[in-house]
């Protein structure tokens, strides 16, 4: 039985470790306040949710599978609130009742106990299971859920159900266990098989044929312990197949509701994410995704979910329009709001990949074949090198993971020397990254590095510029505008500065 | 084992005279230098069981020596061969380990199982091999000498004999089937009758949970039981059952134990010098590092290597991703003494192990790290590496270094290789450049060849003896070193790191690094 509701052909994988670019990501689209307000304090909800969102998909195919099943969700958010509640009962059974398989590799009696016990207590949630999926098979729309119901409805009807709790109170084995054997290597028994004793109706047909078999009988002594051991381990080899078999059918009941439970915890997460925006009242929509070689991304309404989030209110948005040109450079005033268009853009493009609507009014983009951030550092952590250095660090971090198709947001990176030394490791870096087919939004003061992109590579080059009035106010609207030599940031500077003098 | 018919005798496959040396030698004092005792680990590691290591260290003198190993090697070289002399010794392995297990095993019963089961072992181990050397087409005269006596061996009529007896007694043995009861403190024997398989009942429920893509609980035990007075109680229940086949096993013990041949056994410890060398640079023949067999001389001293590389970083590249460099050298004429100069990190270490890693193991009868080359199989190899401890003072340092210095000229002769590394580095400039000098003259007094790894630019050019070789570096790239050693007057560059070129984030460097 497989799960199959993020994929629709396989179950998530949960065990990979995530790579470590993800602590950067995280960082820099703030992307904490928005795990939060999915997994609402559950730890459970927080690693899973973690993980699908960090395992971006890459097929359209993959995201509207899975933008079917969340619509569902939206849709009907008490019954799986209800399924995945079942999951939870599971998982609450098993500790109170002490119940576990025992691990690979133990004696293959115990393994057979341990599965049987839980075995025979699942029986009852599976059943309930089933009534569900009888209910509302016929309601769900997305393909997920629709196979998921009729998978269960396939696999446990009541005739099954009844077999196997009639072959789990059997394998108690109460009469003793017969094993045939042969010798095998070096006179030593082998070939242990589990056998049912002949049944005594038919004896008597097979006693015209054979003569009856002398049984020699030997018992142990009772302080015997050394002896005890080794008949335990011929009967641990006699019922190595069986238990195999009874142990693995268990594992297979717990690893399926584990696996519903975490899938469903995504979906669970959409949920919770999907509320607390209705309370804020913002807008959402559920993104199209393209599968082309150029690069596209058409929006309007775009706005930083996580800055939302935090800040408990409405937004500025941005309308985008993007189309063919891999690199967009945005320059503009400080406080001008670029960095929060920087993170929208970021955010819209991972939830999109995770199969999630996404803040903005209308969204339509290429998928990428990866999201990488590389943004200027606060704080000064790498005392013993320069700055500069520690960027370009992890500038070739993030390119030894860029792939063509990747999409990379800097924020002012290479502003950590002097412009002119800055500006030509940029073109450098820039121009082979956007040659390979990478997607670059780079957020920059460098004017010298600005000018030379604009000469180098007009025609693939959007150039917007955070807009600031003629009064000095910021709008936080991105407007399509070249660089403009004068920086912005020299009011801001001076007054940053005094502050540093006076402390 | 007896014989029927006169069988001619088979010395060595790794002596072509069949003298094999009679003392254990010990690890030759330059394995540390030139990292030969990593590269030799490496070779004998998986084979610890053959204690391989005495035939490594003891290099050949004698060109025809060289040359019937060199067959051997280029024989085994054919991968069929190959593949069936491994199958041959893995069955001799099992043989050894089922004999040794008799002599553990207090049963009466068990210690008889075994030793039938070694026997068959044995027997297969021997024909099959005959067998499989028929249809190859040999050179080596080792193989050739050793293949006509096999032939004879299994011809025996005793030895014939010993095989089908074998086969029949076992064939009596598992044919028996029984039943055993197990309960709470007693278990019962009985003969079988047909009782059904309960396992295959319990399987077809529980199929549809079976989990194709995950580990089972099938607890794998292993083929021995383990042999405890319950097993033996189990045995002895089951001779009373059925008696005949027991009788017989008795009856082949007594007549054929013990049944192992002297030829065999050498043959079969022998040719696993040739398979762990081999084994190991068929790994490193994958990821496109070339071997060749050398030509070998005890006069000539024109030698030379094309594409060669030094063996010990090859072998600890081989789990990365890294490749060695190749380099080539030659001498010439009167040409002696090979004295490389260049940057730090440069590669000159490695190509003085290389150096000495080429003619020692030329001097086994093995192929070589190279693609092509002519080696001097020389009497001795002598060499001085700057050591890392530093517990002496300056003068004390120079002194020790001028003391083994004088130890090695005193061992040495006019057939002997030097490798010196890098000595008198921490003495004044004026007396490493006067006593370096001094110690050239007599080098080349000796008329020794040898390399020798220097900063001294005035010691490559000292006379018609030396040759200048450099470390090179990139051209394009001041910084990039290439770990070529090319045939170049010294000239003792500086270097600088470009930072962005150290983070590799240069547009070239980009390009290549997306392109993978």
């Amino acid at each position: 039985m497989k799960v199959f509701l993020l994929y629709p052909d396989r179950n998530f994988d949960f065990s990979p470790e995530l790579p470590p670019y993800t602590v950067d990501l995280s960082r820099d689209l703030a992307l904490n306040a928005l795990f939060e307000a999915m997994a609402q304090g559950d730890d459970f909800l927080m690693e899973v949710i973690r993980r699908v969102m960090f395992t971006s998909l890459n097929e359209t195919e993959v995201i509207s599978y899975r933008q079917e099943i969340l619509k569902d969700c939206l849709k009907y958010p008490a019954v799986v609130q209800q399924l995945y509640g079942l999951t939870l009962e599971f998982v609450e059974m098993k500790r109170k009742r002490w119940l576990w398989i025992s691990r690979r590799h133990s004696r293959p009696s115990s393994i057979l106990s341990g599965a049987q016990q839980l075995l025979e207590a699942s029986l009852d949630l599976l059943r309930r299971l089933r009534q569900i999926a009888d209910r509302f098979a016929g309601s769900f729309a997305s393909r997920g859920f629709r196979r998921f119901f009729d998978m269960i409805r396939q696999e446990l009807d009541d005739g099954y159900l009844v077999i196997v709790e009639r072959h789990v109170r059997e394998l108690r084995f109460t009469k003793g266990v017969l094993l045939s054997a042969q010798l095998g290597n070096g006179n030593e028994g082998s070939d242990y098989i589990l056998c049912k004793p002949n049944d005594p109706d038919r004896k008597w047909i097979k006693s015209v044929f054979f003569s009856k078999s002398p049984i020699y009988s030997f018992s142990l002594h009772p302080r015997d312990d050394y002896g005890a051991r080794v008949l335990g381990e011929l009967l641990d080899r006699g019922l190595a197949r069986a238990a195999n078999a009874v142990a693995q059918a268990a594992e297979h009941i717990e690893s399926f509701f584990h696996g519903l439970r975490q899938e469903l915890a995504f979906y669970i997460g959409c949920l919770n994410l999907y509320a607390q925006l209705g309370q804020l009242g913002t807008a959402i929509a559920f993104p199209q995704p393209l599968n082309i070689e150029r690069y596209r991304l058409s929006c309007t309404g775009l706005y930083d979910i996580a800055l939302v989030l935090t800040m408990r209110r409405e937004v500025v948005d941005n309308d985008v329009n993007v189309d063919g040109k891999s690199l967009v450079i945005i320059t503009g005033p400080n406080q001008g709001g670029k960095t929060t268009f920087l993170r929208s853009v970021g955010l819209a493009q991972l939830m999109m990949q995770a199969g999630m609507f996404v803040a903005a009014k209308s969204f339509t983009g290429s998928l990428c074949s990866g999201i990488f951030t590389h943004f200027k550092r606060e704080e000064d952590e790498t005392m013993e090198r320069g700055k500069f250095e520690e960027e370009l660090e992890r500038m070739s971090v993030v390119v030894e993971l860029l792939r063509p198709g990747g999409l990379i947001l800097l924020n002012e990176t290479f502003a950590n020397t002097n412009e002119r030394e800055g500006s030509e490791v940029a073109i450098e870096v820039i121009s082979a990254l956007v040659e390979k087919g990478v997607r670059v939004f780079y957020v920059t003061h460098m004017y010298e590095f600005a000018r030379r992109i604009q000469e180098k590579m007009r025609n693939n080059a959007l150039f917007l510029r955070a807009e600031r009035l003629p009064d000095g106010k910021r709008t936080f609207k991105m407007r399509e505008g070249g660089p403009q030599e004068r920086s912005y940031g020299e009011d801001l500077y001076r007054e940053i500065f005094k502050q540093q003098c006076r402390v | 084992m007896r014989n029927g018919v006169e069988v001619m005798a088979f010395r060595s496959i790794l002596y072509a005279r069949g003298e094999v040396p009679s003392s254990v030698p010990n690890q030759p004092e330059f394995f540390s230098d030139l990292y030969l005792d990593q590269v030799i680990e490496a070779i004998t590691g998986p084979k610890r069981e053959y204690n391989l290591t005495p035939f490594f260290w003891a290099p050949l003198k004698d060109r025809d020596d060289v040359y019937y190993r060199q067959e051997v090697m280029q024989d085994l070289e054919n991968e069929v061969l190959m593949a069936r002399i491994k199958s041959f010794a893995e069955r001799m392995s099992d043989v050894r380990r089922y004999l040794a297990t008799v002599e553990k095993i207090d049963f009466d019963c068990y210690k008889k199982g075994w030793i039938l089961e070694a026997a068959l072992v044995y027997g297969e181990a021997v024909i099959s091999l005959a067998r499989d050397l028929i249809d190859i087409p040999l050179k080596a005269r080792g193989l050739l000498e050793f293949q006509k006596w096999l032939t004879n061996y299994i011809q025996t009529q005793d030895f014939k004999n010993f095989v089908v007896e074998a086969k029949q007694v076992k064939k009596a043995l598992s044919a028996l089937k029984y039943c055993i009861i197990i309960e709470s403190g007693k278990f019962k024997v009985k003969r079988y009758e047909g009782e059904l398989d309960l396992n295959i009942e319990v399987e077809k429920i529980f199929e549809k949970f079976r989990q194709r893509d995950k580990e089972g609980y099938l607890v794998k035990f292993s083929e021995r039981a383990g042999i405890s007075h319950i097993e033996a109680k189990i045995l002895e229940f089951v001779a009373k059952l059925y008696p005949e086949p027991f009788t017989a096993l008795d009856h082949f013990c007594a007549h054929r134990y013990p049944f192992l041949n002297e030829t065999i056994e050498s043959f079969h410890r022998e040719i696993q010098f040739y398979i762990a060398y081999l084994d190991f640079v068929s790994e490193l023949k994958r990821r496109g590092l070339p071997f060749c067999y050398p030509q070998v001389s005890t006069k000539d001293k024109e030698i030379y290597v094309h594409d060669g590389f030094d063996l010990a970083l090859a072998n600890v590249f081989r789990h990365r991703e890294k490749t060695v460099v190749f380099n080539d050298f030659y001498l010439k004429g009167p040409e002696r003494i090979i004295v490389v100069t260049g940057p730090n990190q440069g590669g000159k270490t490695t190509f003085a192990r290389m150096f000495g890693q080429l003619h020692y193991l030329a001097s086994l009868g093995c192929p070589v790290p190279g693609r092509e080359a002519r080696l001097f199989l020389c009497d001795k190899i002598l060499t001085h590496f700057e050591r890392e401890e530093d517990t002496l003072n300056r003068r004390g340092k120079l002194e020790d270094d001028l003391i083994r210095i004088r130890d090695l000229l005193l061992n040495a002769t006019s057939d002997s290789i030097f490798i010196l590394n890098e000595i008198f580095t921490s003495t004044s400039l004026e007396d490493a450049t006067f006593l370096s000098k001094e110690i050239m003259n007599l080098l080349n007094d000796l008329d020794v060849i040898g390399v020798w790894v220097t900063f001294l630019d005035e010691l490559a050019s000292l006379n018609e003896k030396t040759v200048s070789m450099v470390a090179m570096v990139d051209p394009q790239e001041p910084t990039r070193r290439t770990f070529k050693i090319k045939r170049r007057p010294a000239d003792g560059l500086a270097y600088v790191l470009s930072l962005a070129q150290k983070y590799r984030l240069t547009y070239k460097q980009i390009q290549e690094r997306m392109a993978k």
